[in-house]
């Protein structure tokens, strides 16, 4: 879980580097695209990179996913009568959002994917073939930008969590200040993620950024 | 205070049991829940009905034996242990709903009572030093640096009482097993055994049907003992370097 959810937080922060491309221009942002299907050429084959990236994040999605389901279905074993009454004192309210936060990633990652990558979908109709343009024309539309920007919240909630569960299953937290300074770059990590991918679509929403 | 109870009663282990209420009257503020439950149990002898099964022992906080999920929280609303809990917690009016630690490796014996042989059994995995029997050893022969021994004396303040499963959204047991770990690992003692210590004791505390750990933190707020969320750490790096160890 830890593990997989590390070479997660390592995409994201790589995929928001490239995403703020975007506020440099229609050229600088499909030439580092176009790139990235040239990174590691003439070692790699065309496309290399980009095929080793996908299979690793789909080993570690399958990885995640799995880990998730067993620990879920251990909690329910561990818990067949449920409280009456029970408070969560202690609990932050994103550790508790983890699997249906989960989930709910998962889904706009389909979704995700099929509008910029697989399927490539333009809301407003128009050509799909310069990622700019397509990007443009995605977070013009008011609902599609709620969209991201609802998922980016969940996001950030995710890594709120999940950046301090990974470093304490890893036992890298022993002493109260350990916790106290990976609690606070956990928070800092997902208001940099989720603060950072939302740069674009606000910027698209508000006319920063056209095409 | 006057209250209103809701309390959890089961007449056995395969009963389905159910919330029953009762009202109290002239609860003095000064006494502890216990003898708030003390008295409704007379009032209960008095009408011929049979009284509330609840754990308690010593009644000062040490023993771990009282348990009871107050209001959705583990030994009520204070750090402490139900037993060392007062009324004056409470309000006069207040509705207080009673139930039994909830976790499928804590069968519930009756009412609220619940059986946690499961911890005996992570104990006897693991939670000792073999020693060789005889005269007392000389007390200062095996130094113990301070940094080890204060914190091997804070989490050795684990009294087993099992809030920390009863608050975990997973009915995981891995604080209850990081004090042990923190405990016992952090003395000279303790070391010859370290390692198959925290291998056993994980495969047993897995083996009873505690959940696994998604560091939520709930165990360490109800600890009435506070015992930190740092040894679910040291029980993740020990079991680890176990690993690594080949155990």
């Amino acid at each position: 879980m830890a593990l997989s959810g590390l070479a997660f937080v390592g995409f994201v922060l790589g995929h928001m580097y490239g995403n703020l491309k975007a506020f440099s221009g229609h050229d600088a942002f499909n030439e580092y695209a176009h790139h990235l299907r040239e990174l590691g050429e003439p070692m790699l084959p065309h496309m290399g990179f980009i095929w080793i990236m996908r299979g690793g994040l789909l080993l570690a999605l399958i990885i995640h996913v799995a880990c998730a389901i067993e620990l879920t279905r251990r909690a329910k074993k561990a818990r067949p009568v449920k409280y009456v009454v029970k408070k969560h004192t202690g609990a932050i309210p994103a550790s508790r959002l983890m699997r249906w936060g989960g989930l709910t990633l998962f889904l706009f990652i389909v979704w995700h994917l099929v509008n910029f990558t697989f399927g490539k979908v333009n809301v407003q109709g128009g050509s799909t073939d310069d990622p700019y343009n397509l990007l443009v024309d995605t977070f013009d539309v008011w609902w599609m930008t709620l969209i991201y920007l609802a998922a980016m919240a969940m996001l950030g909630a995710h890594l709120h969590h999940g950046v301090w569960s990974s470093m304490q299953t890893l036992g890298l937290t022993g002493t109260a200040e350990a916790r106290a300074r990976v609690k606070t770059i956990s928070f800092a990590i997902a208001i940099l993620i989720a603060g950072g991918f939302s740069l674009v679509p606000i910027a698209v929403l508000t006319g920063l950024i056209e095409r | 205070m006057n209250l209103t109870l809701k309390i959890w009663r089961q007449t056995d282990a395969v009963d389905k049991g159910k919330i029953h209420t009762y009202e109290v009257a002239g609860i003095s503020q000064d006494m502890s829940f216990l003898e708030m439950l003390d008295v409704l149990n007379e009032q209960l002898n008095e009408l011929g009905e049979e009284p509330i099964a609840f754990d308690s022992d010593c009644r000062e906080g040490i023993c771990g034996m009282c348990s009871l999920m107050i209001n959705g929280e583990p030994h009520g609303p204070e750090v402490t242990t139900t037993c060392q809990l007062h009324m004056r917690s409470f309000n006069d009016g207040d509705t207080i709903t009673i139930e039994p630690w909830r976790s499928g490796a804590f069968p519930v014996v009756k009412d609220l009572v619940v059986d946690r042989s499961a911890f005996d059994r992570i104990i006897q995995s693991g939670g000792y030093i073999s020693a060789n029997t005889g005269s007392a050893p000389e007390a200062n022969s095996v130094p113990v640096p301070r940094d080890n021994a204060v914190r091997a004396f804070n989490v050795a303040t684990c009294i087993g009482c099992g809030a920390c499963v009863a608050a975990c959204p997973n009915g995981s047991a891995s604080l209850f097993l990081g004090a042990k770990i923190t405990h016992l690992g952090e003395l000279p003692q303790g070391q010859p055994e370290r390692w198959s210590r925290v291998v056993d004791m994980t495969a047993q505390h897995d083996y009873e049907g505690f959940g696994g750990c998604t560091n939520i933190g709930e165990c360490a707020a109800a600890c009435p003992k506070e015992i930190p969320l740092d040894v679910i750490s040291q029980l993740n790096r020990d079991l680890r370097t176990a690993m690594k160890h080949g155990h």
